[in-house]
Parts: structure tokens; sequence; C-alpha cells
């Protein structure tokens, strides 16, 4: 059996993979919170709570109405994108003038809110989701058995950040939304609808989460807590990658994702904190964040 | 969810003996059950158990021997701080004579505790640690349906004989885990096998892709799973993914119950082999129990934490009429003292430890041909006698024992 | 209109005036309750939302006069208490040992967090000390001696300075209660000193503080610290009085429950973190057999106190009252 440093390539190579599936989440997340604190400044406390509806809503959409996986792609990010909406006019619009704080401390309310909503009717311990028949099975790489559905999750999250990059960075609507971030009011002046974008901008975050969530459904179980944690996790990948870099986002968390694969083989034990560490690590040397510019 | 559900069994029209009630604590005697409601274990035990407890109570006719029976429950939520604070409040505030069931043995160790000091009782049914019957043994603690020590003896024994002689271990990270790896490990070198590997998980973990491939990477024959409820079956269902039992090891599933084979299907679960110490369908008496007990409780039939919490309440009735009194400290000295019999562990015994006797059964799963009706799931393939199915005394330094 | 600035509003009058003499009733009111409730109230609860009304008037020192919102504060209770615990159970301590020696390890850790912490400002800086409270929870998850999701139990309550048995309920009750006093005081007197003043000229404009000379990084450190050092008093005296230390206490919804405490009852108010810590207490203890419905209404709390309610429950009792409370 061959080894690098000593660990068989069988044990590196498998966690290196288990770490890009948990990449994968933590790019598409930070993507969507690096969007929305970009645009809005508002830190999305409620982004793991909106991930978990995103779950659920792929879970309703079968057992209510029967519709698959497949539809709940499409289905789950726009009915809770919607709700982002409702939320943001509501409730967040009428922060803005405020301390960004009370942004924080709102979605925060709101995560509290739904989190326990959702525990009250299904409890704490996960409800099961399928795996899509066109993706269950495994494909033998020799060192390991990889299951297919796994691999699908890394290739789609991959194309959902490249997407996403490439409309905010490379086309007309991005540079609108760029613009916005920087300078509203002038923007504005130029007749572009910017509390129309802002609202669409959360929208989409949401659903972006959401989208995560349909993607977790079928490996980490539909469960009211689900977002809870990984929120935390999430909030370091964009301090890491720099609040509001929409790149960085995805190569912080995809790279943060190998790291904490990495980490479990060499060095279990510390497998939670690493990224907590190198979060550490980066603010003091890059207060910024890796890729990130400072936000006034 | 704590839910107040007050039975109030009126006292028969002054026929009753009054003086029974004389030295009964405020003339009510109040049940507490606590266990997890919501989370991975609400299925094993949860409102199961308060079933199971209101049955007892009713079939032990509390009404017709002038004795007023209270039952109530709240929800620990697997957090040893929740399960204290409703443990004191209950002692001190609601009343509540004894508590039943608490499974998740962070929280029964909390509540052992706390029994003690206050001088109550406490019939665990749910947690699993032998210590509770041996370190931490208590004269207001009973242990009744199963611990760690008698999975360890029936499985891992069971288990090593047949060839699995090198073990990997996926073990929950707090106290159950902990002890059931620690008492099947013993077993395991006992009968001289090896451990080659262990790794430990969070309690209600949902993922455990990387703890399987390392089970994988050990080559080890048998992947124990020393955890429970929630966090067996989704190791079961990953380890289909990932191929475990086709690479040729076996999985071991050190504490599965009825409801993880409910949950898992007949297909997935079908040829795991693991100890219990209750079946609903062993002979007539549980098979009538099993029935009434699944009309209460939406067609789910009871598991071994149920049965035990009925056993427990039973004779914990019996003990308080023949004392009179519901005092925590003398009523299980009673218990221990009167020898158990009821229809769903028949003739048993309770030690000076705390720990209540009976025969354990080695069951392996159906497979689904052989399922003739739902919730017949298990093959018994062997008895183990109740003089060998429990930690002998003196292994468990428990200082109630005298040397 | 920022946090500081809302929280500014309401501390102004009081801290250039001085001590008033509403708050000195308010003071003498308080008291008078705290002594009489044991007698008409479950005395566990009582202490819990104590240790708790500490906490918050902790953590309200550096939202409410720093201006800094520390989303990470759990750890320095829960800290406090494994040491507590760990202190009186396995080495035997007795209780002011104990609990002293909890304190001191808040106070290690709060110089820890506030260097690393302090240098940024705003959402950052809530957002740091996040990050760095959930790396302190994984290590607590993890070491050994913390007993991860089991806690350390059985903690005993011991004898207090050989005189007071702790056991009985009264006597560790006022002992909880002197505690508090103690430091509540100690944040009031604070307040009410120059270090004070020059915290908020700090918070008002920082860029002018510097000019006049004054280390306003240091002066935030130090705010930090002592912060971090009542968080942990408070800790140690609860890890003491329930015989446990759980992971509860380091979990970054503990963190969320503080702020919550004063924000409902007023950010910045002397009173306000007081009456929010039992107001919160008495919810969770009256809603806990509805379950998760504690949580819901925790957050539908939050929500309505950031939309309509920002001055909390003293802050609008003190606007009515046109005296800073």
């Amino acid at each position: 059996m061959s080894t690098v440093f000593g660990i068989p390539t069988q044990a590196l190579f498998g966690q290196l993979l288990i770490g890009l599936i948990n990449g994968s989440f933590y790019a598409m997340l930070s993507l969507g919170l690096s969007v929305i604190f970009g645009l809005l400044n508002i830190i999305n406390f409620a982004h793991g709570a909106q991930y978990m509806m995103g779950a659920f809503a792929a879970y309703f959409l079968l057992q209510w109405v029967g519709l698959g996986y497949w539809w709940a792609l499409v289905v789950a990010p726009l009915v809770v994108g919607l709700i982002g909406v409702v939320l943001e006019r509501t409730m967040l619009k009428r922060l803005y003038a405020l301390d960004h704080l009370y942004g924080l401390l709102l979605t925060f309310g709101l995560a509290l809110v739904i989190q326990g909503l959702f525990r009250n009717q299904f409890g704490s311990s996960g409800l099961p989701y399928q795996i899509p028949p066109a993706l269950t099975g495994g494909r033998n790489l020799g060192f390991m058995v990889l299951p297919n559905y796994r691999a699908w999750v890394v290739v789609f999250s991959l194309a959902t950040c490249l997407m996403t990059w490439y409309v905010i960075e490379r086309t007309k609507l991005g540079s609108y939304l760029r613009a916005a971030t920087e300078n509203p009011a002038l923007v504005q002046a130029f007749g572009v609808n910017v509390p129309r974008m802002i609202t669409l901008t959360y929208g989409f975050g949401v659903g972006l989460a959401a989208l995560a969530g349909v993607l977790a459904a079928p490996i980490y179980q539909v469960n009211p807590l689900m977002g809870a944690d990984l929120i935390i996790v999430v909030f370091a990948v964009v301090v890491i990658g720099g609040m509001g870099s929409i790149a960085g986002s995805i190569v912080t968390g995809f790279a943060l994702g190998i790291v904490e694969g990495l980490t479990k083989v060499f060095y279990p034990e510390a497998s939670n904190t690493v990224i907590f560490v190198i979060m550490a690590l980066v603010l003091l040397v890059r207060p910024t964040g890796l890729f990130g510019r400072e936000k006034s | 969810m704590m839910k107040r559900v007050a039975i109030v069994l009126a006292t028969a029209l002054g026929f009753g003996p009054v003086a029974a009630l004389a030295q009964v604590s405020d003339g009510v005697i109040k049940i507490g059950v606590l266990n997890d409601q919501s989370s991975l274990y609400a299925d094993l035990a949860g409102q199961g158990s308060v079933v199971a407890a209101r049955m007892a109570v009713e079939d032990f006719g509390a009404d017709k021997k002038g004795m007023k029976v209270e039952i109530i429950s709240a929800d620990h939520q697997n957090k040893p701080d929740v399960g204290s604070a409703i443990a004191r409040q209950w002692y001190d505030v609601d009343k509540v004579d004894v508590i039943v069931d608490v499974p998740n043995s962070g929280v029964a160790l909390a509540v052992n505790q706390i029994t003690r000091d206050k001088g109550k009782a406490l019939l665990v049914s749910g947690a699993a640690t032998a210590d509770l019957t041996g370190k931490a043994c208590s004269p207001n603690t009973i242990h009744w349906a199963y611990d760690t020590w008698a999975l360890a003896n029936g499985t891992g024994n069971a288990i090593v004989k047949t060839g699995g002689d090198t073990w990997f271990f996926i073990t929950a990270d707090y106290a159950f885990g902990h002890a059931l790896e620690r008492d099947v490990e013993a077993v395991v070198i006992k009968n001289g096998g090896k451990v080659l590997g262990k790794v430990r998980h969070p309690l209600n973990t949902s993922d455990f892709s990387s703890f399987l491939l390392q089970a994988q990477a050990s080559k080890a024959k048998i992947v124990g799973l020393a955890n429970a409820g929630g966090d067996t079956t989704n190791s079961i269902k990953q380890a289909a993914e990932f191929g475990i039992v086709k690479g040729g090891q076996s999985l071991a599933g050190l504490l599965v119950f009825i409801t993880d084979v409910h949950a898992l299907g007949l297909p997935t679960a079908q040829g795991l082999i693991f100890t219990e110490t209750f079946y609903w369908d062993l002979n007539d008496k549980t098979r009538a129990f099993g029935k009434r007990f699944a009309e209460r409780d939406k067609g789910i039939h009871p598991t071994m934490i149920h049965a035990g919490v009925y056993s427990a309440v039973t004779h914990y009735l019996k003990a308080v009429e023949a004392l009179k009194s519901d005092d925590g400290t003398k009523v299980i000295a009673k218990m221990k003292e009167m020898p158990t019999d009821d229809p769903l562990f028949g003739k048993g015994m309770i030690r000076v430890d705390g720990r209540k006797i009976h025969p354990a059964y080695l069951v392996e799963v159906k497979k689904p041909a052989e399922s003739k009706a739902p919730w017949d799931y298990y093959k018994i393939r062997a008895t183990i006698p109740a003089d060998q199915a429990f930690r002998p005394l003196d292994q468990g330094e428990c200082p109630l024992v005298k040397k | 209109m920022s946090v500081a600035s809302q929280a500014a509003a309401t501390v102004e009058s009081a801290t250039a005036s001085g001590v008033s003499r509403h708050q000195v009733t308010a003071f003498a009111v308080m008291v008078l309750v705290l002594l009489a409730a044991p007698f008409f109230v479950y005395p566990l609860f009582l202490m819990k939302a104590l240790c708790f009304a500490l906490f918050a008037c902790a953590f309200n020192l550096l939202i409410g006069y720093v201006g800094l919102l520390s989303f990470g504060h759990a750890v320095f209770l829960g800290s406090a208490g494994y040491t507590s615990a760990y202190a009186a159970k396995t080495w035997g301590w007795s209780p002011e040992l104990a609990i002293v020696s909890g304190t001191a390890v808040a106070a290690a850790l709060g110089v820890v967090v506030g260097a690393l912490a302090i240098r940024s400002k705003g959402i950052y800086f809530a957002n740091i000390t996040l990050a760095l409270a959930q790396m302190i929870y994984f290590f607590c998850l993890q070491a050994k001696f913390t007993g991860g999701e089991d806690g350390i139990q059985a903690v005993p309550r011991g004898v207090l300075l050989g005189l007071l048995d702790l056991r009985h309920v009264l006597t560790m009750y006022f002992v909880v209660l002197a505690i508090f006093l103690a430091g509540f005081l100690l944040l009031y007197r604070t307040i009410h000193s120059p270090f004070g003043q020059v915290l908020k000229a700090v918070r008002e404009h920082e860029s002018r503080a510097v000019s006049l000379g004054y280390s306003a990084e240091r002066y935030k450190l130090v705010a930090f610290v002592l912060s971090a050092t009542l968080s942990g008093l408070a800790g140690g005296t609860k890890a003491i009085v329930f015989q446990l230390a759980s992971l509860t206490d380091v979990h970054w919804t503990m963190s969320g429950e503080v702020v919550l405490m004063t924000l409902l009852g007023g950010l910045g108010t002397v009173f306000g973190p007081v009456v929010g810590a039992f107001i919160v207490i008495a919810l969770e203890n009256y809603l806990a057999q509805l379950g998760a419905w504690v949580t819901v209404v925790q957050g539908v709390i939050f929500v309505i106190c950031v939309l309509t309610f920002r001055r909390g429950v003293i802050g609008e009792l003190s606007r009515l009252l046109r005296t800073p409370l």
C-alpha cells in the first residue's frame, strides 16, 4: 500500500474528496453571504436557516406535491428566495439607515424564529430524503468508492459558483450591482432602480442558500438545525476570503474544505477548529481577508 | 416537550384503606418520565415511555387500591444541564417522587447524583452506561432493561466467536459511547481479538462519511457502531453508500432497537446481530402487551426501553403499596428485597448494586422474505440466562457491594 | 444611527451629572426586592437570574459604553464555569477559591481575545469574536477535563470561607446576591469614573480622543477585559450553584442570549441588563413546558426589539420618566 507522509493514499485521497464535498457547501453558502454583504452591508445570520428551508422545501415538494429532486432544484430556491424578498421588503429595509449591527441582530432573531418553528414541528433529528435514482450507486476508484451523488454535488456547486461569478463580474447586470455597492445614490441618479436591485440581490443570495440546502438534503438529512452550526463556519470562510469578494468566497470555500479534510487525516482533533485558527491568523496579517478590499 | 398529563385516579368511594395514603408524601405518588422527546432518541423512548408508564399504573389497578398516582413528562433534549434543571425543579417544587427512563447516559448520571442528594428514587430504563451500577451506583437508583456490559457480553462475544477478531469503533463521543466502547473492547481482547482503531463523533451527527472512510482504511473485519438511535441508522445507511459491506467488512450495531430496524427497513437492516432484553413476539404475554401498546402508540411496537419502564413502574408501585410510603431511599431498598414478576420480563430480582436481573437475547434481523407481518423483525439466535447476562457483582467497583 | 450612539443617547445624562437620585432609589428598590424574593419565589430560579443579570451587566459595559458588539461572550461565562467546577470537584478547592480561579481564567481569555479583536470595529469585531468563541467551544468539546457532552457533574457546593455551608439554599442565595451586587456596583463605579469618561469620549469620536493623547485601543482593551472578568465571575458562581458545568454555557447560542437580555432590557442603561436577564430567564422557565417555543419567542423578541423597541424596557421607562436609569 503506497503512503504519502506515512498516511496510506487510500485514506488521504478519501478524506480529500470528502473535504472537497464539504468545500462545495462552504463555497456556495459563503458566496450567497458575500453577495448579500457586498450590496446590502448586512451579515445575513439567517443564511443557515434559509439553507435549511431549502432542504425542507425539497422534502415538502416530495411528500406533499410528489415533485422529485430535479424539480426541487428549481422550485425550492425560487420559493425560499421569494420568502427572502418578503423579509427584505418588510423588515430589513427599515434598518439600512442604522448601524449594520442591527441587521445582524435582526437576522439572528429571524434565524431563531425559523429554526424554532421547524424544530417544534419536526424534532431535531433528521428526516430522510432519498438520493435521486439517477444518482445512486458509486464508482470504485480503487482507493475508495465514490458515491455518484457526492461527485454530482461537487460538479454542480462548482458550476453554480462559476456562473454566479460570471454574472456579477462580467455582465452588465453585474456591473450595475457592483456600482450600486460603491455609490447607490449616483447609480440611482442614472435611473437604475437601486432599491429593487437590492431586494432582488437579497432574494438571489437567499436562493443560493436554499439551493445548497436541496443539494444537502440527500446526504446530510433534512434537519431543522442543519444550518445552525454550519453558518458559523461559513462566516469564518467569508472573513478569510474577504467580505464582499465573490472570487474570494468561492476559492476560500473549496480550499478550506480541503484543508479541513487534510486535517482530519493528519491531526483529527483539530479538524473542527482549523478553519477558525486560520481565520485568526488571516485577521492578524490581513484584516480585510485574503481577497477583500476595505469597506467603509 | 413537557406535557402536563395529570392522571388523577380518584380514590374509590372510601373503600380503599385511607391509612394506605398516610405516609405517601402529599397523598399523591408522582411519577416523572424524563427523556428525549424531540431528537435522535425520541423514537426508542420518547412518548412511548409515557404510554408504558400509564399502562403500568392502570394494569396495577392503583385506583382500586386507593392510591393516587400522577404522571408528568418532560424533554431533556439530551443536555445534562436541562435534565438536571428539570430534575431539581421536579423534586423541589413539583413534588415528584420518582423519575423514570432517562435515556442518554450523561443526563442519567447527572440525575442519578441529584436523586441521591435529595433522597428520592430513580428508575433508569433508557440509559445504557453500566457505571450506574458500578462506580456511580446509588441506594436511590435501579437500572432496568439493559446496560453496556450486557450488550458487550452478548453481541461482542457472539461476533468475536464467529471470526470477527479485528475491530474498528465508531463511537458517540459522550458517556454512553465511551462506556460501550470500553466494555466491548474488553470482550474483544479477552477473546483474543484486536482493536485496530477508534474514532469519536459528536452526538446527533448527520454525516458519517469521514468516519466510515477511516473504518474502511483500517481494514478491520468488524466496524463496531458504539452509538444509538439516529446516529446508528445514519451510520448504517451511509455505510451502504460507501460500499463498506460490499468491500468485505461487517457492521456490528452494538445498540439497536426495534424502532431503528423499522426506520431502516428490512432490506438494509437484514442480518444485523445484536442483543436485546425484550422482544414483543417472544411469548403470548409479551405479544398481548405489544398489541395493546401499539394501539396506544400509533402502531409502534414497544422497545426494550418501553418494556423496562412498564416493568419498573409496576414493581415500584408494588413496593410503595407494601411499604405504605413513597420515601425514595426506602422504596428502592424495598424493591431490592422483593423479587420481580411481570408479564414482560418474567420472574427476576434486583441486586444490591441496583442492577435488575433478567435474561438477554441474541437476535438477528430477518430477511424481508422471512418476515410475515409488520414488526415481525427478529429471529432469536440464543438466550443468555439471567445469571450470565449481566456483569458479576464483584467486578463493578460499586461501593454498596460489601466485599 | 449607530448602536453606540443609540446607547449614548440614554447614557448621556447619567455620566454627565454623576449619580442621579432616581438611580439611587432604583438601586434601593432592587436590593429590597432581591432580599425578600427567596421567600416567595423558587430560589434556584432567582440565583440563575442573578448570575445571568451579572453576565448581562458585564456585557452591557462593552456594548453600551464602548459600542462594541461581542458575539462570543459566552466563552467567558463557560470557561470560568468549567474552571470553577474542575477546581471545586477535582482539586477540592473551597468555593471562593474555585470561583476566583474561574474568574481569573476568564480574565486571561479576555486579554487574548480582546487583543486579537480590538483592532476591528463594528461587524468585523462581532464576526471575529464569534469565530474565536467557536474555536474555544470546540476546544472545550474535546478537552478531557471538561467531560465533553456530559459536562462536569456533581460539583460540590462546599463551605464558603470555612463558615457558610453552601448546601443550604438560602445561604447560597445570599452569597450569590452579594456577588451580584458587588459586580454591579463595580461596573457602576467604572462607568462613573474618569475611566468611564474616556470610554465615552472614545466611543463618541475615537480620532479626537486619540488626538488628545488617549490610547483608544488600550482603553477599549481594558474595558473588554473587565467585561470578560465579570462575565467569568458570573460563570464561576453559576457552576457552583448548579453543581454542573456544561457545553451549553460556551455555545454561541448563549452569546446570543446575553445579547437578547441586554437589548431587551436596554442597551447602555444601568438597570436594563438586570431587568432583561430576569425577563428572559423567567420566560425560559415558564415556557420550558412548551419546548422549542422558547427559541421562537426569543427570536420574536429580538426582531421586535430591533425593529421598534430599540431602547428596551428600561430605556423606554427612562425616557418616560426623563431620568437616566
